[in-house]
């Protein structure tokens, strides 16, 4: 029996404005004040892409490393200066950008921007904790040194980009990490840390002038220019190859993928959506879900995604099953793949997918911090604060013709590139 | 009616004329709606020899009833753009959706209907018991850290459930049938056993109407199902729980001392046990941190956790990461040493006062995330708190004193009893 039920309404809660600072900084503000809090997010592009080779990692210690001491604060002092005015703050480096997030209550706003221009724009890169840090990123490598997840996706992106900063891992290796030396830190933050590349969102209980001298105050005295070094297009290998890494577990843990269509192809979010259809993360009813998990219990946890990247776009998708069944896991998932390859979707799939991508997309907006965190990427992704209505309209737009073309594009003919971890048994 | 305004605004709570308790936290920032049901049973009150079975019936609640077939729920929830999920602990059960609020009326009626309408035939039951399985592989079979934490609960918790993992054990998953997951589901899935979590974008007596009109329809069982468990026995012995697996390169350490939980400790215990946790172990500037991190320079990482949030005696835990060529046996000597130290030379009123500073700020940021409080509330609840207790729970922990803090490390980790666990390589000794 088919149900009908109203389409949530696709308006968005969220009304942002665009504001330029006396200091000459453009960023998004969402006044909110239901909460006494202000959360900021910025990214700042450059990113992994940007580490040479030999010191992989490079930006994963920079960032790890911002809120170790800066200006006339040490490391201890710095943090017991948060933890005086409960601020938090963290740094990231992501592939295509780095970045950070402050929260604060806003009675210790003042306090909250001192710290973060500090961190941003005086950063001491002292010797103990750099050690510190590496160190604790050194556990953690060793700590995932045999996890099969880890290890599958770390062959998959090494053999899938090989020669592209794509193939290497963000935060490094052993030997990479030990190659790195202050001066390296030093000139990365100089580099990178620029105006130009620089995305900012602010949301909470603030007003515009308020959030304008909190944006100055953090980053108008950094560079106006970045020095980036150029990153080439990311060409994709190993369609077709499957490679086998032996680790004495129970379970295979399998990961798949293959190129797809980047952000600015016209037939992008058509592709979206059928990713969606086939595996969207968390859609409990996507043909993956149902074929490997739910009719033949050969897996907990099946998924597969685009990633659309400033330098290459991908099909990544996965499955863990028990050795002996490893074989049909992955049959069943790439016959799906095939599938929507070939034939697209139903018209019931599309309809259903559609309105799902629609309508929960209001629930990446619930915390003052994730709508923080939504704006800065949407503007990575260049697009305009009116991308909050577009994005659903465009996805309202999709036919069944657009869907089986993205999907022929994206899919191609299904082949993949693979790679499994364990004792399988079929391949 | 009851409301309060300490740590949300406007929250209020009642109980349907079924039993069925109902807490409402109104948050008119968005048109959304997060709606949960936990029930006050978890993997602890399996019966003898079906561990995992609650966490198992958990997923064949998803499976469909005599009124709605088997996904129905879930597609009415991914066609209205809505997330689902849930989950099991220990103490509680809990299923949660996120939806638009026009779809909150729906959703209940969904739900009211599991709670009692629920079919499960073999064909269904088998497929995902191998799910279970297979979750249980990935999460524990495959991964050393996670197998030595099994061992240390095991070992911490001798006689109490607690030490049986909530996934279950293979060989008793693998004996789970239909007629165990309907037995339990009959015995606890009741309206007098489980709590309602409305947060969002609702006014309370709306709330309040929509459920009476679908969980209101639920007849009662006239009394909550009880929670029997056996008691730990107290111990005098020390434990030492070793994985050695060639899968490990970098070695860990943890120590867990039995602790008095929220419910079972004395006024005043539990936030000091709180309180203790924070300024022994809670980040960059604790005492651990400080101490055996930047200053002896013995390990990468160290941190230290209450768990209070539990129905009977719970667990107060630290782990650390040794630095290269540092020996587990050393770090057991050093924590000992740390934590002699704290306990003789105390710590600065500054660091009490940044704590509750972090603390009560906590508090705020919680009311920035609805589904943060829904969570909050519900798990409180399911562990038998009451509203007050979670209201007041910034206020108690203002008043916790240094004295406090060092009385509850001396009565609970100095000298305990405790396990402690260590996970090293292989070492091939014949070779």
């Amino acid at each position: 029996m088919q149900k009908h039920f109203p389409v949530s309404p696709s308006h968005s809660a969220v009304n942002v404005d665009v504001v330029t600072s006396p200091g000459g900084l453009r960023f998004w503000l969402v006044p909110s004040y239901a909460v006494p809090l202000v959360s900021l997010e910025f990214a700042i592009r450059g990113g992994a892409a940007q580490d040479p080779a030999e010191k992989a990692g490079l930006g994963a210690l920079t960032a790890g490393l911002l809120d170790e001491g800066a200006g006339e604060l040490d490391s201890q002092a710095f943090h017991r200066a948060l933890d005086e005015k409960a601020v938090e703050m963290s740094f990231h480096c992501d592939r295509d950008h780095s970045g950070g997030r402050m929260r604060t209550l806003i009675k210790n706003l003042d306090r909250a921007a001192e710290l973060l221009r500090l961190a941003v724009n005086a950063p001491r890169f002292d010797e103990e904790p750099f050690e510190r840090v590496r160190e604790h990123l050194n556990a953690r490598l060793r700590h995932d040194a045999n996890d099969p997840g880890t290890l599958a996706n770390r062959n998959w992106k090494a053999k899938s980009f090989p020669h592209h900063p794509y193939g290497q891992p963000a935060d490094g290796t052993l030997e990479t990490l030990a190659r790195i030396e202050r001066a390296d830190l030093v000139d990365a933050a100089r580099r990178g840390m620029a105006r130009d590349q620089l995305m900012i969102a602010v949301v909470g209980a603030i007003g515009e002038k308020d959030a304008a001298a909190l944006v100055d105050k953090a980053f108008a005295d950094l560079p106006a220019k970045a020095k980036l070094k150029p990153v080439a297009e990311a060409a994709f290998a190993g369609l077709g190859a499957i490679e086998k890494i032996d680790l004495d577990v129970p379970q295979s843990t399998i990961r798949f993928g293959r190129p797809a269509l980047k952000r600015d192809d016209p037939d992008f979010i058509a592709s979206v959506v059928a990713a969606h259809v086939l595996g969207g993360s968390g859609n409990m009813t996507s043909r993956l879900f149902r074929e490997v998990r739910e009719k033949r219990g050969l897996a907990y946890t099946v998924f597969g995604t685009f990633y659309s990247l400033d330098h290459g776009a991908y099909f990544y998708g996965g499955t863990t099953t028990k050795n002996e069944r490893a074989r049909e896991s992955f049959d069943v998932a790439s016959a799906e793949i095939r599938d929507v390859a070939l034939n697209g979707l139903s018209k019931e799939e599309l309809e259903k997918g559609k309105t799902y991508l629609i309508g929960s997309y209001p629930l990446r907006f619930d915390t003052s911090a994730k709508i923080a965190s939504q704006l800065v990427h949407i503007q990575l992704e260049r697009r305009a604060p009116e991308w909050l209505v577009e994005r659903n309209r465009e996805i309202g737009a999709v036919t069944m013709e657009s869907v089986k073309r993205a999907a022929h594009r994206a899919f191609g003919d299904g082949s993949l590139h693979t790679t499994v971890v364990g004792r399988p048994e079929g391949f | 009616m009851t409301s309060s305004a300490s740590t949300a605004p406007h929250v209020v709570n009642f109980t349907l004329a079924n039993g069925l308790d109902v807490v409402v936290i109104p948050d008119h920032r968005a048109p959304v709606v997060t709606h949960m049901v936990w029930y006050r049973n978890g993997a602890a009150d399996d019966p003898p020899g079906k561990s995992g079975i609650a966490h198992f019936l958990e997923h064949l609640m998803f499976k469909g009833t005599k009124r709605h077939p088997k996904g129905a729920f879930s597609e009415f929830i991914s066609e209205v753009g809505g997330m689902e999920n849930a989950f099991t602990g220990n103490d509680f059960t809990a299923y949660f959706q996120q939806i638009a609020k026009q779809h909150l009326k729906a959703c209940m009626a969904f739900e009211a209907d599991r709670m009692t309408g629920l079919i499960l035939t073999d064909d269904i039951v088998a497929p995902e018991r191998d799910v279970v399985l297979e979750e249980r592989r990935m999460h524990c079979d495959s991964d050393p850290g996670a197998q030595l934490g099994e061992a240390v609960q095991a070992a911490l918790f001798t006689h109490h459930p607690y030490g049986i993992p909530v996934i279950g054990w293979g060989r008793e998953i693998e004996g789970l049938n239909r007629e165990d997951a309907l037995a339990y589901y009959r015995r606890f899935y009741t309206p007098e056993n489980a709590i309602l979590v409305v947060a969002g974008d609702v006014e309370p007596d709306e709330a309040r109407a929509l459920a009476e009109e679908t969980y209101g329809k639920i007849k009662p069982r006239g009394a909550k199902p009880e929670r029997i468990r056996p008691a730990e026995p107290p111990t005098v012995a020390n434990r030492l729980v070793t994985v050695a697996d060639d899968k490990v390169e970098q070695p860990g350490w943890q120590r867990h001392y039995l602790a008095p939980s929220a419910r079972t400790a004395r006024e005043g215990e539990a936030e000091a046990l709180e309180m203790l946790a924070h300024l022994l172990g809670g980040g960059q500037t604790s005492f651990l941190y400080r101490t055996l991190v930047i200053k002896e320079k013995l390990v990468v990482s160290a941190w230290s956790y209450y768990h209070g949030a539990a129905l009977d005696e719970s667990r107060f835990i630290a782990h650390m990461t040794p630095a290269p060529g540092v020996t587990l046996e050393a770090l057991d000597k050093a924590f000992d040493r740390a934590l002699a130290r704290f306990v003789e030379d105390g710590f600065d009123a500054g660091d009490l006062e940044r704590a509750k500073t972090r603390l009560v700020a906590d508090a705020i940021y919680a009311r920035d995330s609805q589904s943060d409080l829904a969570r909050w509330y519900g798990s409180s609840l399911a562990i038998g708190q009451t509203m007050r207790d979670v209201e007041e729970w910034p206020a108690r922990m203002e008043r916790v004193s240094a004295e406090d803090v060092i009385q509850a490390a001396r009565g609970w980790l100095v000298h305990k009893p405790a396990v402690t666990g260590h996970l090293t390589p292989l070492v091939d000794e014949a070779a």
